[in-house]
């Protein structure tokens, strides 16, 4: 009984969470513009979407190009700037370390409204024009925190004698950094890639403040834009859907993925 | 330079800079346009505006109001959801954890229009009622998920010392399990609060704009280039901000517990 009570709060807790996601899902299949009207079974709204055939199409496949190339280069640089932080950090001590952990945690800790605000008055105090240059520069500085501590742990896991070894034995440090401690660093900068990656994609607060008046969109504020003038393009149904889909499937296929390495970890142990 | 190079803790230098830049540096720009008027002259008649503005306040409470209503809500739904997942007797299987992280993976914006499309069709009048719904809707993985972190690692032997020495499972809960996952609850509140009382969009797509939130407030006046009571609102916030910080980090909690 008990058991039953359990599973069933989860379970509806489970179907209310998901009502609006399905709801959208089953309403990409239908071409009606007004959203709960059904006007019969259709995949036109995809084929619309992914042929780029459809009103103000341009602008929805531009938003969603530049959401992903706004991605990739914030979480690159994020990456490659927090991994060298946090070799750093790790070798700091004291004050200064102390002092470089707090401007670290301040990005993570600060709503985003506040982050786009502060940057918007930065640009606009130094006078710079306003665009994808500054809205990367933006994504970077909220992505970068999240780096540093997915790759810390890494550093305090691994040997610290192993650097120091690569150099006496004639390497220099940038050979020692990318033979040595690359390779150990590797799994905490995939994650830190990934965290900064789904960061910079969710992110609409510092984007909207920084994007400039240009008529750069990203994903987050074309459909903030849309929503406001009052209907939603119909072809965002599928868009949505299409990405609860690989949201969903790359979230199994990492815990898998992690399942395995476990396991793997686990035998190994026994072996030894 | 390569001595520069070689010493490792110098690898840090080019992210110091930036965050001085990019973090430090903004942020003393938002306290330097609060004290000064459009002229760039030093002057707290910004902040005047806001204690003798009546809707500017009013607004202020009603978001701290929202924010708390909504961080009380998760907890009372997500704890027991949290433990229930924790709990081996009920659930085993990792598929339904992952369902509740998925909703932390979507863009906000996107849930929260999805849910107040699904009130339209309903026919619900949207208010205060929808605005809370949506907001525990798109915070409630940020509670489950640390709670559900901190019971699952948590050694199940003082609960079994406790019930081993008479504690009937109701003072266990009370006097053992509770107690060690508060540092949870707290990493869950700080990850409820903080972007709830400073949102905006979302509230004007629940409310349809009838429910003004402070972030909105900031939003319009930077937008409309009032940038130094802009700034005072920030300002404002980042105090909230920090108190809340402050007040967590006090019973345990941390921000990157929440994450991935």
């Amino acid at each position: 009984m008990k058991k039953f009570l359990a599973k069933s709060y989860i379970w509806i807790l489970l179907v209310v969470m998901y009502a609006p996601l399905v709801f959208i899902a089953i309403f990409s299949f239908t071409e009606s513009r007004v959203l709960g009207e059904w006007s019969g079974f259709s995949t036109r709204l995809y084929g619309n979407l992914l042929g780029g055939r459809m009103e103000g199409a341009s602008s929805l496949v531009d938003a969603v190009r530049n959401t992903v190339v706004i991605a990739v280069i914030a979480a690159t640089v994020a990456t490659l700037l927090g991994t060298l932080a946090a070799v750093g950090i790790h070798n700091m001590r004291g004050r200064k370390r102390e002092a470089l952990t707090f401007l670290n945690n301040i990005p993570m800790i600060n709503p985003d409204i506040i982050t786009g605000v502060s940057l918007f008055l930065l640009f606009v105090f130094l006078g710079v024009a306003q665009g994808y240059t500054s809205v990367i520069l933006a994504h970077i500085t909220f992505c970068t925190p999240y780096v540093v501590l997915s790759v810390l742990p890494k550093l305090q896991q691994m040997n610290p004698n192993i650097y120091e070894a690569a150099l006496d034995l004639g390497a220099t440090p940038g050979q020692a950094f990318r033979k040595v401690l690359v390779p150990v660093l590797k799994p905490g900068m995939i994650s830190g890639f990934i965290l900064a990656f789904t960061m910079s994609l969710d992110d609409f607060a510092v984007t909207f403040f920084t994007r400039g008046t240009e008529g750069l969109e990203t994903l987050s504020t074309y459909i903030y834009a849309d929503a406001r003038k009052g209907g939603l393009t119909p072809e965002l149904r599928p868009l949505m859907t299409l990405i609860f889909l690989i949201v969903l499937v790359l979230l199994f296929v990492i815990n898998v993925r992690q399942g395995r390495l476990a396991k793997k970890k686990d035998g190994a142990a026994k072996v030894l | 330079m390569s001595r520069l190079i070689s010493k490792r803790s110098n690898w840090s230098l080019p992210y110091a800079i930036f965050l001085i830049f990019f973090v430090a540096l903004p942020l003393v720009l938002v306290a330097m346009y609060a004290f000064q008027d459009a002229d760039g002259r030093f002057s707290l008649e910004s902040f005047g505006k806001f204690f003798h503005d009546p809707d500017a306040l009013k607004t202020f409470a009603v978001s701290l109001e929202i924010a708390i209503e909504t961080t009380l809500l998760c907890v009372l739904i997500g704890y027991p959801a949290a433990w229930i997942l924790a709990n081996k007797k009920y659930n085993r299987s990792a598929v339904t954890i992952i369902l509740f992280i998925m909703p932390m993976w979507i863009n906000a914006l996107m849930r929260t229009l999805a849910t107040a499309q699904l009130f339209m069709m309903l026919d619900v009048p949207l208010g205060k009622g929808t605005l809370l719904f949506g907001m525990v809707y798109d915070f409630l993985p940020f509670m489950i998920y640390p709670i559900y972190n901190v019971l699952s690692k948590m050694d199940k032997s003082y609960a079994e010392a406790a019930q081993d020495l008479g504690a009937s499972p109701a003072t266990v809960f009370r006097k053992v399990t509770l107690p060690l996952s508060m540092p949870g609850v707290w990493s869950g509140i700080l990850m409820v609060f903080m972007p709830t009382v400073s949102t905006f969009a979302i509230s004007e797509f629940l409310t349809n704009n009838k429910f003004k939130l402070f972030g909105t407030i900031i939003q319009d006046n930077i937008n409309n280039g009032m940038w130094n009571y802009g700034a005072v609102l920030s300002l404002i916030m980042l105090v909230i901000i920090g108190i809340t910080t402050l007040l967590s980090k006090d019973k345990g909690a941390s921000a990157e517990e929440g994450l991935i």
